[in-house]
């Protein structure tokens, strides 16, 4: 009977003890925070991607509430619509961003764009990028090892097998910018989304000259300038041997598309302009 | 025997190819691509332009600032192009190319074989050839010379050491040139001992080259102002802190302390020569003794090799690249680049040129870490590379800082010693450059 | 081209250590003990270890394959080494369904949901036997007695450390030549001190593992007793005896050689190790001179791999350059 006293009574001391340590400690670090950053953050999707520039959605939604002018803040992975929401909630204006999808800029696959070395490092294409210039003559190419696919929280980008390149599912892609940031070689941009994903880029980063482009690679940009002399509206410039296509100023004409001698310039969901000899022929 | 406190591996040293092959000279090659980057620091500004004809040891590209250092022709001919070409890891990077016609020396270069042993040069005065000659340390850091014997102002030098450790497996050019240039090493320890203001050096061997301290030891004869120390043969008794370590006892504290805050200042062997031929003779930095080794190597050699002749040429010379898998290293196995292009010139910091073949070319596969601490017994740096690699891998950058990354020597000795083959060095590798990159930034911000 | 280049990052050459190579020469070192037990209990000894290396080998080839999916990495030897362990961890005349219950416990509890080797926080074979322990205490602690000729039945196949907990043995008559070659009770991998110091020799010659573990649990255990024994006996010669008694007898000199340097569960740094070692010298004697088992080893070795991953993140080596 003495021992099932004693066992109560110290169990119950322990107990007090412990409350009254928890209680001061609770009091003691206890941190005011607006409920709002709560129900904020419940309303962003929660993938904790970094995409935004915080380290994860808390981040952002601390952000949303404390700032009066959020207009520098934005959810690419919810979009429009979810910030619409949450700047309702938060009686704010709400930021507009046009939708984004990242691209994969290199068209060197391995037929066009012939292997000289074998890399046998870590895997990793910041690793291989700080060591040398890959496994192809090309300087600027992707690598394929894969560092945007690691970087991808919606499984939104995959390297090719057959081309050895970086590919994005632009289903999945919410474009949180966090491949652009991975890839040591600067080859993913974030591109305006048209509808049904059709998209004309330039599928080629090398700022080599057109000469070194060719010796190295089948698909690369020569910088020959024929894309430029064609474009209407102004969407093409061409710097350091290499044509970029405003994705804001493109109209998706697809008059470049077949301009370009070497192919660097890609299409997608779109069909191929009726050829030049072929219109003055029906003329 | 002395040695460094902490840490260190004993891979094979494999000097055996081409340790007894005397220094032969390699031929002079008709065209020559010289990087204007061929140190640590800014890039040399090119002084001369296509169409130029220029003489061996004319200063073709001016150092950029203090830490950088100028370049000279190596041989003589037109200036063909000064253009992108890329280099050994094809990266494309500014070069001189000269064609080569006939071999015609700038006539202040004294080219006799005389000993000049007399050097009465006040130290500013040293360290204005040295600067002028273009000179940086010949072990593979490409530390210009100069900069490291202008002592700054409240730091005062010690102690010289001259390191002539050659740690790295395979190489041998140090060797060779503490065996044939003994003499002129000596001249060139006692110049640069003036030029810093000490009174005592020590040149630090390993154990692994008896006849190189056996000969030192004779020409310094009962001289006492220089001592040679011979130093256990274990990797990475020649990185600089470890020589330091072990000759004085002292350690140089974390980065960013220097050597000088131990008082103490490092040259490579080949640097006090190439101080030497610059001092006492005028001669530029513009040739140096390259090892061509490799157990499959037909004929490895010591050569001395003018800049820019192709590593290309000096493999044919040697015999030829065996057939089917190779990596050819810019360097030793432990420290040096692996080369894509093998057409790329010899540079100031090439001690070597390693050829390794068939399953030597590539490496294990990785398994799972076993935990077994190979890698914290190894390190000479006392760090953690299995955490370090770990968070590089999560580019968990503030707790690598928080780990000491920045103290990395990269030796490669935790990656050497793995049993699991973990590409550990990569990683850290990646992790310190990232990390230091970090740290610049924040203090360029303040 | 006729050549294929190879780039990599430096270093371009590597030691000849392998997981392989470690993960055998563990086994060739256990191979002396395995050998005494062999004359001293007979061939079942053999039946036993093979049962166990067996199960654990199979066990993890079919985790590794059939529910983790990954690749299978059984050629490592790890699995024989957790076998192989586990087994000279057993007496000799357990029945053999108990071993493959063991195996179960090491692989498929204690090892592969953790992540397989590299991951785990306790040693599997460890934790498979005080398992066992707890699960079938009568079978666990019925040791056989040694049955070759001209060996003394000194303790009736109780274990040493049992009788001396049960009746306070007269250690003046306890027999050091017979623990040293393997005459005493107890599971069949501890019983001989000179095979067990064999292995540790051989270890320690390849580099597989360093001194420090081993030196500092032995030497915490012989530190404890010592103090022990003075105060608790006034027979000069006891001050002696009792720490030499201690080490030799039960699993001391096996878990600190073998067990405790497990290379996954033990500290990454000198420092760490020397610590890890001295906890597992004070709990195993706290266990065995005040606790309720005869044997502490197991439970000090699993207790302080608990605290391994604290060790790791707070004792750092000493850097080079540092005050």
């Amino acid at each position: 009977m003495t021992t099932l006293i004693y066992t109560i009574l110290t169990l119950s001391v322990i107990g007090v003890v412990a409350a009254i340590v928890l209680y001061v400690v609770a009091q003691k670090f206890k941190v005011e925070e607006d409920p709002r950053i709560d129900e904020t953050e419940k309303m962003l999707p929660g993938a904790n991607c970094g995409g935004c520039g915080f380290p994860g959605c808390r981040g952002l939604a601390t952000a949303l509430v404390e700032s009066d002018d959020i207009s520098a803040l934005y959810c690419s992975v919810g979009g429009d619509e979810c910030m619409g929401k949450i700047a309702d909630y938060l009686g704010k204006a709400a930021p507009k961003k046009e939708p984004q999808v990242a691209t994969v800029r290199c068209g060197g696959t391995c037929e066009k764009r012939p292997r000289t070395n074998s890399y046998d490092g870590a895997t990793s294409c910041a690793i291989a990028s700080s060591l040398y210039v890959g496994e192809t003559g090309c300087a600027y190419g992707c690598l394929g090892y894969g560092d945007c696919v690691a970087a991808c929280a919606f499984d939104a980008i995959h390297i090719n097998p057959e081309t050895g390149l970086a590919e994005v599912d632009a289903d999945k892609c919410t474009a949180c910018g966090a491949c652009v940031a991975a890839c040591p070689k600067g080859i993913i941009e974030l591109r305006k989304r048209w509808p049904k994903n059709r998209a004309i880029y330039v599928s080629c980063v090398s700022k080599d000259k057109g000469a070194v482009t060719m010796k190295a690679c089948k698909a690369g940009c020569i910088g020959c300038r024929k894309c430029e002399k064609v474009c209407e509206f102004g969407a093409i410039t061409i710097e350091n041997n290499l044509a970029f296509i405003d994705s804001t100023k493109c109209r998706l004409c697809r008059k470049c598309v077949g301009e370009c001698p070497t192919g660097a310039i890609k299409m997608i969901g779109l069909a191929p302009l009726v050829k030049k000899d072929e219109v003055k022929e029906e003329k | 025997m002395k040695t460094f406190p902490i840490g260190g591996v004993h891979p094979s040293d494999n000097k055996q190819w081409s340790k007894s092959s005397a220094i032969a000279v390699m031929e002079l090659p008709d065209v020559v691509n010289i990087p204007l980057a061929q140190h640590i620091g800014a890039p040399a500004t090119a002084i001369v332009k296509k169409g130029d004809s220029v003489v061996v040891g004319q200063k073709i590209a001016e150092a950029t600032g203090f830490m950088s250092a100028n370049i000279h022709a190596p041989i003589s001919g037109t200036v063909t192009a000064v253009d992108l070409q890329p280099n050994g890891q094809g990266l494309r990077q500014m070069m001189i190319t000269i064609k080569r016609e006939g071999d015609e020396w700038d006539s202040a270069i004294d080219r006799s074989e005389t000993l000049v042993t007399e050097c009465n040069l006040e130290p500013k005065e040293i360290i204005a050839k040295i600067k002028e000659a273009g000179i940086v340390g010949m072990g593979g850091a490409t530390f210009p010379t100069h900069v490291k014997l202008s002592i700054p102002d409240g730091k005062k030098a010690e102690i010289l050491i001259i390191n002539g450790v050659e740690c790295e497996p395979y190489l041998t050019s140090d060797y060779r040139t503490m065996l044939e240039r003994g003499e002129q090493l000596i001249v060139g320890t006692r110049i640069l001992m003036r030029a810093i203001g000490v009174s005592t050096a020590v040149i630090g061997v390993e154990a692994n080259k008896p006849d190189a301290v056996q000969h030192l030891n004779s020409i310094i004869g009962a001289a006492t102002d220089i001592k040679v120390q011979m130093l256990k043969t274990q990797y990475p008794q020649g990185g600089e802190k470890q020589l330091i370590a072990a000759v004085t006892g002292r350690q140089v504290p974390p980065p960013p302390a220097l050597p000088i805050d131990v008082g103490a200042v490092v040259c490579n062997a080949s640097t006090a020569v190439a101080v030497y031929e610059a001092v006492q003779k005028n001669k530029p930095l513009i040739e140096r003794v390259i090892t061509i080794t490799g157990s499959a190597v037909p004929q490895p050699k010591n050569l001395l090799t003018r800049f820019g002749t192709p590593i290309e040429a000096m493999i044919a010379k040697c015999g030829g690249l065996a057939e089917g898998d190779v990596k050819v290293i810019n360097g030793g196995p432990m420290m040096g680049r692996a080369m894509s292009n093998i057409a790329m010139a010899a540079l100031k910091g090439c001690s070597g040129v390693t050829i390794m073949v068939g399953s030597a070319a590539k490496r294990g596969i990785e398994s799972a870490c076993i935990k077994c601490a190979k890698c914290v017994e190894a390190c000479p740096m006392g760090l953690e590379p299995y955490l370090l690699s770990k968070q590089a891998r999560k580019k968990a950058w503030d707790a690598m800082e928080a780990n000491d990354i920045t103290s990395c020597i990269e030796c490669g000795c935790c990656q050497f010693t793995c049993p699991a083959n973990i590409p550990l060095l990569d990683y850290v590798r990646l992790g310190k450059q990232t990390v230091m990159g970090i740290i610049r930034a924040r203090n360029m911000k303040k | 081209m006729a050549n294929r280049f190879f780039v990599s990052p430096s270093p371009h050459v590597h030691s000849d250590y392998s997981t392989v190579r470690l993960m055998g020469d563990v086994v060739i070192a256990l191979l002396p003990a395995l050998m005494v037990s062999v004359r001293v209990f007979g061939w079942n000894v053999l039946a036993i270890t093979a049962v166990s290396i067996a199960s654990c080998v199979l066990l993890e080839f079919l985790v590794q394959k059939y529910l983790v999916k990954g690749p299978v990495t059984v050629n490592n030897l790890s699995a024989v080494v957790t076998g192989l362990l586990l087994a000279m961890n057993l007496p000799a005349n357990i029945p053999l369904w108990i071993v493959v219950i063991g195996a179960v416990v090491a692989i498929c509890v204690a090892k592969m949901p953790f992540g397989g080797l590299g991951k785990n926080i306790f040693n599997p074979a460890l934790a498979a036997r005080v398992f066992l322990l707890i699960a079938y205490p009568v079978q666990m602690t019925s040791f056989p007695t040694p049955t070759i000729d001209g060996f003394v039945d000194a303790y009736s196949g109780a274990t040493p450390l049992g009788a001396a907990k049960a009746y306070l043995l007269d250690f003046a008559s306890f027999d050091v030549a017979g623990m040293f070659t393997g005459a005493m009770g107890g599971s069949f991998g501890e019983i001989s001190a000179l095979a067990l110091l064999l292995g540790f020799a051989y270890l320690l010659m390849r580099r597989v593992i360093t001194w420090h573990i081993p030196v500092a649990i032995l030497g915490t255990m012989a530190l404890f007793a010592t103090i022990f024994a003075g105060i608790r006996f006034e027979d000069p010669s006891m001050h002696l005896l009792f720490p030499l008694f201690h080490i030799l007898a039960g699993g001391a000199l096996l878990g600190a050689i073998f067990m405790a340097t497990d290379y996954v569960t033990s500290p990454m740094t000198t420092k760490g190790m020397v610590i890890y070692g001295i906890g597992i010298g004070a709990i195993t004697m706290c266990i065995r001179l005040w606790g309720a088992y005869p044997e502490g080893m197991s439970f000090a070795i699993l207790i302080m791999n608990s605290v391994v991953p604290l060790i790791n993140k707070y004792v750092k080596p000493k850097r080079f350059g540092a005050k």
